[in-house]
């Protein structure tokens, strides 16, 4: 038996109901409320960060998310150091829209520069609090007093007073005070420890409660049909194509089309096999040649990023050596297919999301669906990770409108063929670039020309309210696509243009480091480029162009691990039976401003079949103080495992009308027996800033790979992915 | 309404399906409560859904409920022993929602050669997918097992 449930675009905004007076806050917290903590406000209230309880035990508050990278770990050690509290004491509770203060979305490797500096800064108001009540309470000057083991105590160790005994239970009642005075780094004893994970066992012994897994009351499963061309109208449904299948309720509005079933199994059955019919879609380029199409595209807007010196006319004056790259659309390719749980209710929404950005969420489901913010409680819940905005939001939005239109609560999960399919995709893109050395090997000048799809900056349209007919916004929002783009070599003359195409074909989104690693490719494939004109060793001419010794520690680091033997590329003894093996090296600093990382790599190359073997890697990282060198570790060789995936294999395909890579065949990802070993060498600097590091070490991977796979072969690959297909036919050409 | 009978982590369990072909890994998760195996991808490419099914892996999301009649399942929460041990040592997770699949398919892979090489172990786990690119701390984890 089947209901349908249609609604005009009107009859939903209005199901909406803005007569909500009252909102109810999430029960395990029945202490925070909007009132008393000012959560989602400016993040000034030490207590909107900080909350000491009777037992001793503190949580620690934040807009950002930890998805697996450790930052939550990070978050405790802060905070325990600057506090003298026991690190186990602490747990964290992030991104819930009704008790964390918002101090950003997690992106950008700013979980550490900007959250953990946020919190540090909220416990060192919080230790200079509780040392002027532990004054009064043990009647001597605070400037005699200092906090350890949770205990308020006089320097000199006579009886201290425990914390929670001080304050625990109460707020602190005051301004976060940038000006509290912080602990010495060199007085560290939590933060630089590599502090266990406290999610890790129940990780790996399956009682993790991950978004996936949650349940609520009266909820039902969901799950949305998508169009088979992208911007296709949804014509006709034929709800007796599933009248075998029990339990099930089509939900229509406009183009959005989905099912909802009290079991699960039933949704997906449902959705598989509801017939529709669809008109044509609005039409795409096609992956195949998309090179073409973004160096041709109308652009919408040129940015120059780099201009020193006259680069046109330094390089018109010599032979320039000149060379093309192409970084094509991936997905995330997150392992869990994105998934929300929406409780649509008059007196307020509920929202449970992997969002790296629940405030974010928030306000932009309440722009879309015309619901006052304070009316929409967004709850962040670990998914898998997402590497950036995967399909997050979009699932939100999904359940948001599958649970207004069905009065009760629904989780959506994406099938597999939506998550690749209809994730926001990492930008492809384009670099031309042109260079030239003098009789010494000296870079004299360069010139790198960007081409990225494009269109204007700001919120990406959510796809459910886009079906549905809902006015939103149609901006992109992949940022900071252009660091990285210039060398970071001494040389006179610099140019570096960006053209931003004034469309895409496809959505985009933030997919980790991004923009940095296809420049870095550019950039660090070119050098070797240059060093090979120049007959010179690729460390050595990178090393002599480089004047900051920590540059130089890591490049030094990273090649002393690898044995690397100074001579010209390619490798005069490559051939070892049917392989070609050589080695290469990659070296940036992300951004141009944060961590520095140096990388060198092994490979042999079957030039029968054209697979790429990589057998070891190794990588020197230096991001200034380090918090935690076990989770950076984990980070790190995650970036280089994960970049290698992309650089070896990934690549959106898409025809006239869709994404035709839509599971794990058509878009392979690496696998085991392609895994390297990694050596990692971490460079603590604690008198540094300390620099995130979820995406640094993933810059220059695929640049030394293609350097390594110069020296074995002699080739030189300037499209990724490099696969077998590719590598085999780059041998023969 | 059919019923199906089998044990899952030592105990018997009963559960109606309204369709046999219903993947065993809803029944798991949505019927028993037991959520450790997740939904990939649905189309046994991925391994995040791994369960041994008389000891041997399966991929949960493409085995029918029928075929698990008669038979003993067992998910990560009935496994115990020295795998998952082995992987909260090596703080061998990073989002963690491979993490099930992969001890699953570790215990199953190390039942049957509790001494593997590391490239028999590459070669077990190759149909197990990791997209944080933990695969160095997952290898020595089972490693770790396979010389203990």
């Amino acid at each position: 038996m089947h209901t349908m449930t249609s609604l005009t675009r009107r009859g939903l905004l209005k199901s909406g109901g803005a007569l909500m007076v009252s909102f109810a806050l999430g029960a395990a917290l029945p202490k925070r409320s909007l009132a008393q903590n000012g959560p989602g406000g400016p993040a000034a209230d030490v207590d909107s960060f900080i909350a000491i309880h009777t037992d001793g035990s503190v949580t620690i508050y934040t807009s950002k998310v930890d998805i697996g990278t450790g930052l939550a770990t990070a978050f405790r050690q802060t905070a325990a150091e600057e506090l003298g509290i026991p690190v186990e004491r602490f747990n964290v509770v992030e991104g819930d829209t009704a008790t964390t203060p918002n101090h950003g979305g997690t992106g950008g490797s700013s979980g550490i520069p900007r959250g953990a500096a946020d919190i540090r800064r909220a416990a060192a108001t919080a230790r200079q609090a509780l040392l002027d009540l532990g004054a009064k309470q043990l009647n001597r000057p605070a400037a005699e007093l200092t906090i350890s083991n949770g205990e308020v105590r006089p320097v000199n160790g006579s009886q201290g007073i425990a914390v929670a005994t001080l304050i625990g239970g109460k707020r602190f009642s005051l301004k976060v005070d940038p000006q509290a005075p912080l602990k010495d780094p060199a007085t560290y004893t939590v933060v630089g420890k590599p502090i266990l994970r406290a999610d890790v066992p129940a990780k790996c012994t399956g009682r993790h409660v991950y978004l996936q897994d949650l349940s609520v009351p009266g909820m039902l499963h969901g799950r949305v049909v998508r169009p088979p061309a992208t911007g296709a109208k949804l014509l006709r449904v034929d709800e007796s194509s599933i009248r075998a299948i029990p339990g099930v309720r089509v939900v229509r509005v406009e183009s959005f089309l989905g099912v909802v079933a009290k079991d699960e199994w039933a949704a997906i059955r449902a959705a598989r096999e509801l017939k529709a019919t669809w008109s044509e879609g609005s039409g795409l380029p096609g992956s195949a040649g998309f090179e073409r199409t973004l160096r041709e595209g109308p652009v919408d807007r040129d940015q120059s990023v780099a201009n020193r010196g006259d680069a046109p006319t330094a390089l018109a004056a010599v032979k320039p050596l000149s060379a093309t790259y192409y970084w094509p659309f991936q997905s995330h390719a997150s392992l869990a297919p994105s998934c929300a749980v929406a409780d649509v209710k008059e007196s307020g929404t509920t929202v449970w999301s992997a969002s790296q950005n629940p405030f974010g969420l928030r306000g932009n489901l309440a722009k879309v669906f015309g619901i006052p913010q304070e009316k929409i409680h967004v709850i962040y819940m670990d998914g898998s990770g997402s590497y950036g905005g995967n399909g997050s939001d979009d699932a939100a939005a999904d359940a948001l409108l599958l649970s207004r239109a069905a009065g009760q609560p629904v989780r959506v999960q994406w099938m597999r063929e939506d998550e690749h399919g209809w994730d926001p995709k990492g930008p492809a893109q384009l670099l031309d670039v042109r260079g030239a050395i003098d009789a010494n090997g000296n870079i004299v000048a360069w010139k790198t020309e960007m081409w990225l799809p494009g269109g204007p900056q700001g919120e990406r349209a959510l796809l459910g309210p886009e079906s549905a007919g809902l006015a939103q916004g149609h901006g992109q929002n992949a940022g900071a696509m252009t660091l990285n783009t210039d060398p970071p070599y001494a040389t006179a003359n610099l140019r570096v243009v960006a053209h931003s195409l004034k469309d895409t074909p496809l959505r985009l989104s933030n997919l980790r480091a991004p923009g940095k690693i296809a420049n870095v490719f550019a950039v660090e494939s070119f050098t070797d480029e240059l060093a090979v004109a120049a007959a010179m060793d690729a460390a050595a001419f990178r090393r002599r162009a480089l004047t900051d010794p920590r540059a130089i520690a890591v490049l030094e680091r990273a090649l002393a691990m690898i044995e690397w033997q100074p001579r010209p590329s390619p490798n005069p003894k490559a051939a070892v039976g049917n392989l070609h093996v050589g080695r290469g090296v990659a070296y940036m600093r992300y951004k141009q401003a944060e961590n520095y990382v140096a990388m060198a790599m092994e490979v042999a190359v079957d030039r029968a079949t054209g697979r790429v073997a990589v057998r070891r890697v190794t990588c020197a990282h230096d991001c200034g103080l380090i918090v935690n060198p076990d989770g950076l570790r984990n980070q790190v060789e995650g970036n280089i495992m994960q970049t290698l995936s992309r650089t070896l294999h990934e690549e959106v395909m898409f025809d006239r009308s869709r994404v035709t890579s839509v599971d794990w065949a058509s878009y392979p990802v690496l696998t085991f027996p392609e895994a390297p070993a990694i050596e990692v060498a971490l460079i603590d600097h604690p008198d540094q800033p300390s620099y995130g590091a979820g995406e640094a070490a993933s810059a220059p991977v695929a640049a030394a790979l293609a350097n390594a796979i110069f020296d074995a072969t002699g080739v030189r690959l300037r499209i990724v992915p490099f696969t077998a297909a590719r590598v085999k036919a780059a041998l023969r050409a | 309404m059919a019923t199906y009978r089998f044990r899952v982590n030592g105990n018997a369990a009963t559960v109606d399906s309204w369709d046999p072909d219903q993947p065993l890994l809803y029944v798991l998760r949505n019927t028993l409560g037991l959520h450790s195996a997740k939904f990939g991808c649905g189309l046994g490419q991925c391994g995040a859904c791994t369960v041994l099914v008389d000891g041997k892996a399966v991929r949960s999301c493409v085995m029918p409920v029928r075929q698990a009649a008669g038979r003993a399942v067992t998910t990560l929460e009935g496994l115990g022993g020295a795998v998952p041990a082995a992987f909260i040592a090596e703080q061998a997770a990073q989002c963690g929602y491979c993490t099930s699949g992969m001890v699953m398919g570790a215990a199953a892979l190390l039942a049957e050669t509790p001494h593997p090489s590391l490239d028999r172990v590459k070669q077990g786990l190759g149909g197990n997918l990791c997209r944080c690119g933990t695969h160095t701390r997952i290898l020595n984890a089972v490693m770790r097992v396979a010389k203990a």
